[in-house]
């Protein structure tokens, strides 16, 4: 295998990602409590660093120095491999996710490679899959730290999770059915340009209820409020994570801010144009995408710190009655624009 | 580069483990998982021949397979269930009202 | 050819640890590892569909299934008259006879289908897209594909009355 730049610059392309992935849940700690406080009109965290902006560091430092705590009944192999693939599933989600045009580093490359860490001609369902496995983790979290709360707290966050892919996975096959293929970067592609100059082609505005169903799924699918019921303090101690401690629950916290990240990212690239913006030439498209995502993940920090939580039953009665009978109509009707329309 | 040959080999060691399975284990719920790698091995075989000749109804029926199987696996497990309660036990040997 | 006997190991040493385990929750999880090595040997095999779908629906929803009707319901481990401290594998009687059953049943399989001569490498066949197989799926195969739907349903119905504990009035 010969050490071509191109190779070398996907393999810094991998390790920013991971790096930048590592980073935006850290961000994500800080700005969730800063916005929680300025909407509870209080002033959040000020005192670590400018504007509190260290907190994040002063958080992870505590959660190091803490003690890793096992419960002597719990399954050991079970109980360490849990974080493990809470974790893994929600970096890996994000390998496909593409984040910006190609480009040739301002020259420095020969060739323009995409801003992708793999591109699989089916990655939306990779993405789908990926999901799919997250569950695994929370499931072997509430059966291994056997106490009720987290066996509790496990299944019925399994539950919901595994009820609400349903619906994510229909609002995610009617934007298929717009953008004609199953690759990421294609579909992002497709919304280029905009009609009659002035509104852009985002899919958002072919497929609004389509948008709203993906988001609301997708915050039932990282257990975030108004559907975290499953680790409700008030109701559940903590849900599955009850019995981990120091790092592993570290673990659990960046698998459900990473998580946050990935369903905000593919909702970027399906719904809201991805990194196609005006104003900004295409090379520094990425800019523009993480303007959006991060749009999309303050509304997840809004909808958390507005909405009451809903009760369990409430929840899937949601999801199975309302949302899923919901995206099976909008899957028939833009069925039909598309053979009426001709896409 | 595998052969066709090397994909049937590694499938009928599959179909015969979860045979091994479904005859050796006295736990339900192991036989039901034998099944399944049985009906994966059939898969594997469908898709290696589909591929060997060229044509995607391999897929197809792979397709077919996995959605018999999912039927079959949520049916199985109910009839588990329900057999649980009665018994408290998951060992076949323990239901044996049909023998004469 | 180095990918495929790697896949090939992993989810044979996992199906054999999976019908070897007492833990029913380790064979779950093996049964996983298994399906994900299957699912990359489709890969292998020019078939993205069919190894995303076998991610999807077997190591992403049967096997959660599976996973919940062990943890429901909580079921001891085998215990038979034998002797409990004998592995499953290794008692005597219908076990043995079965084992031996299997093992012969691998023989045969192994020599009819190497009996057949030796095949060469793949030919060099398209990748079959998404494309090709939904279109076959809704032209030549459409009946099928609606007759699954309502096998799909049957098999909910059926799973609801069977699992639902009986109300005596």
């Amino acid at each position: 295998m010969t050490i071509t730049p191109i190779l070398v610059a996907q393999i810094v392309l991998t390790l920013f990602v991971f790096v930048m992935l590592l980073n935006s849940a850290a961000i994500m700690v800080y700005v969730e409590r800063k916005v929680a406080a300025l909407i509870q009109q209080r002033l959040g965290p000020y005192l670590v660093g400018p504007k509190g902006m260290l907190q994040p560091l002063a958080d992870v430092v505590k959660l190091m120095f803490k003690e890793e705590l096992r419960p002597k009944a719990a399954d050991a192999f079970l109980f360490a491999l849990a974080p493990i693939i809470s974790a893994t599933c929600a970096f890996a989600a994000f390998a496909v996710v593409p984040f910006g045009a190609e480009t040739t580093f301002f020259g420095l490359l020969n060739e323009p490679i995409k801003l992708q860490v793999a591109d699989v001609n089916v990655a939306v369902l990779v993405i789908f899959a990926i999901a799919s496995m997250g569950v695994y983790g929370i499931v072997l979290a509430g059966w291994s730290s056997n106490s009720k709360y987290s066996l509790l707290g496990g299944l019925r966050s399994s539950a919901q999770m595994i009820s609400y892919e349903l619906s994510y996975g229909m609002a995610l096959a009617s934007v298929l059915l717009v953008g004609n293929s199953l690759s990421l970067t294609d579909i992002v592609n497709h919304q280029a340009g905009a009609w009659w100059h002035v509104l852009p082609k985002w899919f958002v505005f072919v497929q609004p209820v389509g948008f709203l169903i993906f988001m609301t799924a997708g915050i039932a699918e990282t257990n975030r409020a108004p559907f975290d019921f499953p680790e409700a303090e008030q109701e559940l101690v903590a849900g599955y994570h009850t019995e981990y401690s120091s790092m592993s629950f570290a673990m659990f916290f960046l698998a459900e801010y990473i998580n946050m990240v990935t369903v905000s990212a593919v909702a970027t690239d399906l719904f809201l144009g991805g990194w196609h913006g005006p104003l900004i030439p295409e090379s520094f498209g990425w800019i523009w995408f993480l303007i959006k995502v991060g749009a999309l993940l303050f509304f997840y920090v809004w909808m958390r710190w507005t909405l009451p939580r809903y009760r369990y039953d409430q929840l899937m009665a949601f999801g199975w009655k309302i949302l899923l009978p919901l995206s099976v109509v909008n899957l028939l009707v833009t069925a039909a624009g598309v053979l009426y329309f001709g896409a | 580069m595998p052969s066709l040959n090397d994909y049937l080999v590694l499938s009928a060691i599959l179909f015969a483990i979860g045979t091994a399975g479904v005859f050796v284990r006295r736990n339900l719920i192991t036989i039901l998982l034998s099944i399944e790698i049985m009906l994966n091995a059939v898969n594997l075989t469908f898709v290696a021949f589909g591929r060997a000749l060229g044509s995607a109804d391999g897929q197809i029926i792979v397709f077919f397979v996995m959605t018999v199987a999912a039927a079959e696996a949520a049916v199985g497990l109910a009839i588990v269930i329900s057999l649980f309660r009665h018994k408290e036990s998951l060992n076949p040997d323990t239901f044996t009202e049909l023998k004469w | 050819m180095g990918l495929f006997y790697l896949f090939a190991a992993v989810s044979v040493l996992a199906s054999l640890l999976v019908i070897a385990q007492r833990n029913p929750i380790y064979s779950v999880l093996l049964l996983i590892a298994s399906f994900g090595a299957l699912s990359g040997l489709y890969v292998l095999l020019d078939a993205p569909f069919v190894a995303v779908i076998q991610i999807i629906v077997y190591a992403g929803a049967i096997m959660v299934l599976f996973l919940f009707v062990v943890m429901l319901l909580n079921a001891p481990h085998e215990e038979t008259e034998y002797d409990e401290r004998v592995h499953p594998l290794l008692r005597p009687g219908p076990m043995r006879f079965g084992g031996l059953l299997a093992i012969a049943l691998v023989l045969e399989l192994v020599w009819a289908l190497t009996k057949g001569g030796e095949s060469g490498p793949f030919a060099n066949g398209a990748v079959s897209s998404v494309a090709t197989i939904g279109r076959l799926l809704f032209t030549e195969y459409a009946f099928a594909f609606e007759v699954t739907s309502v096998l799909i349903l049957a098999a909910m119905v059926g799973a609801v009355v069977l699992a639902r504990r009986e109300e005596w009035r």
